[in-house]
């Protein structure tokens, strides 16, 4: 017994931690690092968002209504005198919790639906059929019609965004868990007694951990990319909050007085969804070198 | 070749089942009575009773599902409750904006996407492949939307080059119309020329490290001779499978920026319908939508058949 715990322990000093391997990555792609400290930065502005903002992001204030950018309003202000430096850092909260979320819930069901398929073959016909058929509609349009029939709120964007995004982990969780069963060291487990569930849990899918992570990254980026074209459009989240989507949406009206309106929350876009992707395109040349882009 | 058509035909089926029952579930995920909902909540018990019966909905879901199937293989989509105009005339006066803004900006994706990509390949780690890189990253992290406002407040606004919404039939004239369009496509193209690109790039990458290219070179021929007559055809059946996939996010981008533009196509029809809660127009046209992607895609496959010759089934 003790030793095996000692066998344990070398075990864990050879195995590198997971800022050691961050790190190593990093180094290898700078760009990399770039997407992470950008990131690193929205997130601490939407956390601290309350804190950092100058003014209250929905106080009315009509007689600074359409100032441009200037020292007292960073990024100017929309036609009510709101100060859009406050709403594109509250925006960011929503943004960014919409991004997680829909990652979290879609990886999750993603995980669920492609171990099933990937194990069960009967099951799998159905499955993937299903996921093909969901893919079949392009994303935001999927959204949109989903939108129409659950209604305006930001727990029903996770929820329509959740699963237009569902069927893309399903699929790489699937294909991973089908090369990884035929391996020989899940044969040896299943010599040795390991019971299905523990084959599945210690051995499948912390194999196939590296394109689901690679995977979702990017969806993190789809998802606030939709979010932000849902409450553009005006049938995601209720325009009473700040979303950059929304703030876009109302600055759009202004676009030949006020331009600024939108320019700045599209900004956030960008930038958020470029670090993302830089940082998802960094993970899969380091996690997956089959996969890498010569 | 007739076998294989066949069988992709069959695989389509249970794929339109699918994408059939979750246009009809959209209904019926609705919290809540639909017809309540449609007739707001001033309406008396008996009318609310009367459209439910209207609708079917006082029927067994499966019953309602295979009528509703019937009817639309039949091209009978229903009746916008809105307009009170069959759906399918609906969609169908408001198709001639998205075929047009859509097959321009494919046209932009490609016209843009493609030389980039090639460019990038044959400067392989120079600075000119860094920078279309650099190009593909920014152009997939741009919402088609703000490039789209971002668009207007530049060429129609502070130029004036261009009108920044609105939109002309071409039947009326093909400048005209193209004037309106441009800057739509624009919109909508350059976001889906990075992924053409990166694909443009890594196919013909692949491509140009074959013997056969170093066959060329050593035989003395021109570099652009090379790229053009040997690598580039090969490299192209990759290229062609990501036109597929571009199709489907154009579908849903041209939906966007239709409504930046105020194009009068299905995006801004079914985004009004949205707003009216008009159920049977939106699941027309997403229903139409992911049928004519199905069907796209299914082409695209057997485009590969006039590509490459080596593809037989």
């Amino acid at each position: 017994m003790a030793e095996r715990a000692v066998v344990g322990a070398a075990d864990e000093a050879a195995r590198p931690g997971v800022w050691t391997l961050l790190w190593r990555m990093v180094r290898r792609r700078r760009v990399v690092g770039v997407g992470f400290v950008v990131l690193g930065v929205i997130a601490f502005a939407a956390i601290l968002a309350p804190l950092l903002s100058p003014y209250d992001p929905t106080a009315l204030n009509v007689p600074d209504r359409l100032q441009g950018p200037e020292r007292v309003h960073p990024f100017g202000t929309d036609e009510f005198g709101r100060d859009i430096l406050s709403r594109t850092l509250y925006g960011a909260r929503l943004s960014l919790t919409v991004g997680l979320v829909v990652t979290a819930t879609a990886t999750a069901a993603g995980i669920v639906v492609g171990l099933v398929a990937g194990t069960n073959p009967r099951a799998d016909k159905i499955l993937m059929r299903v996921m093909d058929g969901v893919m079949a509609f392009p994303d935001i349009l999927l959204a949109i019609a989903l939108m129409a029939s659950l209604g305006p709120s930001a727990r029903n964007v996770i929820l329509a965004l959740s699963f237009v995004y569902t069927p893309r982990v399903a699929r790489v969780v699937r294909s991973a868990v089908l090369v990884i069963a035929s391996q020989e060291y899940v044969e040896a487990a299943r010599a040795v007694g390991a019971s299905g569930v523990r084959i599945l849990a210690r051995h499948v899918l912390v194999n196939s951990a590296s394109p689901v992570i690679v995977q979702a990254t990017f969806i993190t980026a789809y998802a606030m990319l939709g979010e932000a074209a849902l409450s553009f459009l005006g049938v995601g989240v209720p325009p009473q909050i700040p979303t950059w989507g929304g703030i876009i949406s109302q600055g759009q009206v202004y676009l030949r007085l006020a331009p600024w309106i939108s320019i700045f929350p599209g900004a956030a876009i960008v930038l958020s969804v470029l670090s993302l992707n830089l940082l998802g395109d960094g993970l899969r040349d380091f996690l997956d070198p089959r996969l890498r882009y010569t | 070749m007739l076998a294989y058509l066949t069988g992709r035909l069959f695989a389509l089926l249970p794929v339109l089942l699918v994408v059939a029952v979750v246009v009809f579930m959209l209904v019926h995920v609705t919290p809540g009575d639909p017809a309540r909902i449609l007739l707001g909540q001033d309406a008396t018990d008996a009318q609310v009773a009367a459209l439910r019966h209207d609708l079917g909905l006082d029927r067994p879901v499966a019953v309602q599902f295979a009528l509703w199937m019937g009817r639309a293989l039949h091209g009978d989509l229903g009746t916008s409750l809105f307009l009170r105009i069959p759906v399918t005339a609906d969609i169908l006066q408001h198709l001639g904006p998205t075929v047009a803004l859509s097959l321009l900006g494919l046209s932009v994706a490609l016209l843009v996407g493609i030389p980039v990509g090639v460019v990038s390949a044959v400067f392989r780690n120079s600075w000119l492949d860094q920078f279309s890189l650099a190009l593909a990253m920014l152009g997939a992290a741009v919402p088609s939307f703000w490039l789209g406002l971002s668009l207007i407040v530049l060429f129609a606004v502070d130029f004036g080059w261009l009108p920044s919404s609105g939109y002309r039939s071409p039947a009326g004239g093909l400048w005209q119309s193209l004037q309106y369009l441009l800057l739509p496509a624009f919109a909508l193209g350059i976001p889906n020329s990075s992924l053409i690109i990166r694909f443009t790039r890594s196919s013909l990458l692949d491509v140009l490290g074959n013997d056969y290219i170093r066959t060329a070179r050593a035989k003395g021929l021109r570099g652009r001779v090379v790229i053009f007559r040997h690598a580039f055809r090969n490299a192209l059946v990759p290229i062609l499978t990501v036109v597929g996939l571009t199709f489907a996010a154009l579908m849903g981008g041209a939906v966007v920026t239709e409504n930046v533009f105020s194009l009068p196509g299905i995006g801004q029809l079914v985004v009004s319908s949205v707003l009216r809660r008009d159920y049977p127009v939106i699941q027309g046209v997403v229903l139409m939508v992911a049928t004519a992607y199905v069907i796209i895609n299914l082409g695209v496959d057997l485009l590969y058949f006039a590509v490459d010759p080596r593809v037989r089934y």
